[in-house]
């Protein structure tokens, strides 16, 4: 038997690794990807605890989640093609047309 | 006795310069409207108010009671209670009978010197809101509704006075006055306070003042009456702020007898009057005001012996019979005082009347050189003008030398006899200056004289009214040693602190002496001018010419004065110390917004990396907050 802890762990090791893919690549793509990680990662969690304790709604939360993720995954990539056709790149870092503070 | 009455003698005007203002709204935006009814309504109300005062005056003579009227509880502020209310008693009829008289003749006047004007309508709304406000400062029951009359007074004056407002003199003469009442307003306010404050009664009516009186401190007193007398200085231009009366020509002719007979300059005379109870008390006050009154009298007689503007030189007259009254009320004989008021109405109002047709007759010519060299025939104006002339120099039988000999001989009994000796020394130079105009401008030889007769029934009917007064009006006070009844003395007899008594030959002797006086100058006057060459006009220059400088010396002195100052304040206070101090707060509020702003720098992955740390501190705060 696995314990609640491992999967907790792994839940969080997820979302840790989304969270670290977000802040420190400057792909679009896989910025997109790290945050689905992080979806993922929670998602992992309610099901765990949904499990952990005979509750199914949690179970029905996380079907609702994924439903929801396939729809946000249709838009972002989409704008992702817009962004790319404006700027021709991926990089972050060109995106900072509403900038307030020095341009760099 | 409450009456309804009482209130209409000042809605009569007032309703009057609000259809007046009306239908000048309406005049201007939509359609014409004929002079006649500017003229009905404007000359309509002071009647009605002048018949009602008539109708009181004469339930007073019968049953010898006092109007009161009570509308309402105006202001209620913890002990304070002040009453809209109104009290006719002996004075406010008195003085309202002559005002709204000589208001009404004026006004009528006024159709014909203004006539073709286009701001006629304007005009008789002014006319009428100046007469109202006056009968409000008459009838008050107390010092704060005598102060709405006094301000509106000085509102319509200003308003007046710089009627032709596309002149900048007249402007400027306006706002002279305007600026000038202020100070005295200012002082009469701050007497009304410490009057409250010394009385410590609970509401402002004269006679709960008066009943309350003994309760003040007799330096509070002394402050409150001289403070309220730098009010009636003000009003009534005496030194030293005299300096807008001469300047207020600049309005039309129907103004100037209006201030000067009826309302406005008067006031103050009346106000004093009305204190008697306050000014009988403190006796140095009384001195002061006569010592005033007697300066200011004499300062203006010799500054009008040397004038060339008609206008001015009956102004400096004003100046200098206000005067007299001031040493009348001055030293106690009220009722001598106002009943000069009352005489002076009659013949000042009429010499405005007559110059004002005068210089209508010569397309606006004031310089009585000038007005003699293009003499025009004007019987009426001619007869009457003497009339006002001979009256204001105290030649008997005219009205003019009841009054003045009445003060003259009040001086003289207290035992001031500089009072006395200026008096009569300025009834020697008022006899002299009031002649010098006359003889310069109808008897002085000229070489062409219009045979044009320029009258309008309008200006004549006034003139001839009150030369009836001018000329009967001293038999109201005829001296009780020509077999007289003294009926004006025994009207206002509860004012007076002080009557004359004196022996019948003391009495004969000054009154002797008084025309004398008034006959020398008279004499001089022919001597120097009967023959004089008009075609060379004195000369403008020299002290006394130039007024002696005084508008030069307050220039200097105040104007320039406030002028440095508040150039002071607007280039160094204002823009270098209280703009300095908020810039510098706001250019650092700036500088810092901008290097907060960096931060918003628009790279997604910098605002996801600030998030975290964020939300790292909040989950350790709660970590550490809740012990989980």
């Amino acid at each position: 038997m696995i314990s609640l802890s491992s999967y907790a762990f792994v839940s969080m090791m997820l979302f840790s690794i989304g969270v670290i893919g977000v802040i420190a690549r400057k792909n679009i793509f896989v910025i997109y990807m790290s945050i689905e990680l992080m979806l993922n990662g929670i998602t992992l969690f309610l099901v765990t605890f949904a499990r952990y304790h005979f509750n199914l709604d949690a179970q029905v939360m996380t079907v609702l989640i994924i439903a929801i993720a396939a729809a946000e995954a249709a838009i972002f990539l989409s704008v992702i093609i817009l962004l790319f056709r404006s700027k021709k790149s991926l990089d972050t870092d060109v995106f900072t047309t509403l900038t307030q503070g020095e341009k760099s | 006795m409450n009456t309804p009455l009482l209130v209409w003698i000042i809605l009569a005007p007032l309703l009057g310069a609000i259809l007046n203002a009306g239908f000048y709204f309406y005049h201007i935006k939509k359609q014409k409207i004929s002079d006649k009814i500017f003229s009905i309504i404007g000359t309509g109300t002071p009647l009605i108010a002048f018949l009602i005062t008539l109708y009181l005056f004469l339930q007073m003579k019968e049953e010898g009671i006092i109007f009161t009227q009570n509308l309402f509880t105006w202001i209620s502020i913890g002990d304070l209670t002040i009453q809209m209310s109104f009290l006719g008693d002996n004075l406010a009829i008195f003085m309202s009978m002559f005002v709204t008289f000589v208001g009404w003749l004026i006004h009528i006047y006024a159709i014909g010197y203004m006539k073709g004007d286009d701001a006629f309508g304007k005009f008789f709304a002014y006319f009428n809101l100046f007469l109202a406000s006056m009968l409000i400062l008459v009838l008050a029951d107390n010092p704060v509704i005598l102060f709405i009359g006094w301000e509106g007074v000085g509102v319509c004056s200003y308003l007046l006075i710089a009627f032709y407002y596309g002149d900048k003199e007249n402007v400027i003469a306006g706002n002279k006055a305007f600026i000038a009442n202020r100070v005295g307003d200012f002082g009469f306010l701050l007497g009304v306070v410490t009057l409250f404050f010394a009385v410590g009664a609970d509401s402002l009516s004269f006679s709960t003042i008066e009943a309350n009186i003994s309760n003040a401190s007799s330096e509070l007193l002394i402050l409150s009456g001289f403070l309220l007398f730098v009010g009636a200085m003000g009003k009534s231009a005496q030194i030293p702020l005299y300096v807008w009366l001469p300047d207020a020509m600049a309005g039309p002719t129907p103004i100037s007898a209006l201030i000067h007979a009826a309302t406005m300059v008067t006031a103050g005379v009346y106000m004093v009057a009305r204190f008697h109870f306050l000014y009988s008390g403190i006796e140095n006050i009384g001195l002061f005001i006569a010592y005033i009154g007697a300066f200011s009298a004499l300062f203006a007689a010799i500054i009008a012996t040397k004038q060339q503007d008609i206008k001015k030189i009956l102004a400096y007259s004003t100046m200098s019979q206000l005067g007299y009254m001031f040493i009348a009320v001055g030293l106690g004989f009220y009722s001598s005082g106002l009943f000069h008021v009352f005489t002076h109405a009659f013949f000042k109002a009429m010499l405005f009347m007559g110059a004002g047709g005068i210089i209508i007759a010569l397309h606006h010519e004031q310089n009585i050189f000038k007005i003699a060299q293009h003499r025009a025939q004007l019987p009426i104006i001619h007869f009457t003008f003497l009339v006002g002339v001979i009256a204001i120099s105290g030649i008997p039988p005219f009205s003019g030398f009841f009054s003045k000999d009445a003060i003259l001989a009040a001086a003289f009994q207290e035992g001031e006899y500089l009072l006395w000796g200026i008096g009569m020394f300025t009834a020697f130079l008022t006899a002299f200056y009031m002649f010098r105009l006359y003889f310069i401008i109808f008897v002085a030889p000229t070489k062409n004289v219009s045979q044009h007769i320029y009258t309008s029934k309008t200006i004549t009917f006034p003139l001839l009214v009150l030369s009836i007064g001018a000329i009967t009006a001293g038999f109201l006070n005829y001296p009780a040693i020509f077999g007289g009844e003294t009926m004006v003395d025994a009207w206002l007899v509860q004012l007076n602190s002080n009557v004359i008594h004196m022996s019948h030959s003391t009495e004969y002797i000054l009154m002797a002496a008084s025309i004398i006086v008034a006959v020398a100058g008279i004499f001089v006057a022919y001597k120097k001018y009967a023959k004089f060459d008009i075609y060379k006009p004195e000369s403008e220059k020299g002290i006394i010419a130039n007024k002696f400088f005084v508008d030069e010396f307050y220039d200097k002195i105040f104007v320039q004065a406030s002028k440095k100052l508040s150039t002071f304040i607007d280039k160094v206070v204002d823009e270098k110390i209280i703009d300095g101090f908020i810039m510098t707060v706001c250019n650092e509020f700036v500088s810092f917004g901008k290097k907060v702003a960096t931060i918003q720098n628009a790279n997604v992955r910098f605002y996801a990396g600030f998030m975290l740390v964020g939300m790292s501190c909040i989950f350790v705060y709660l970590y550490i907050l809740l012990g989980l």
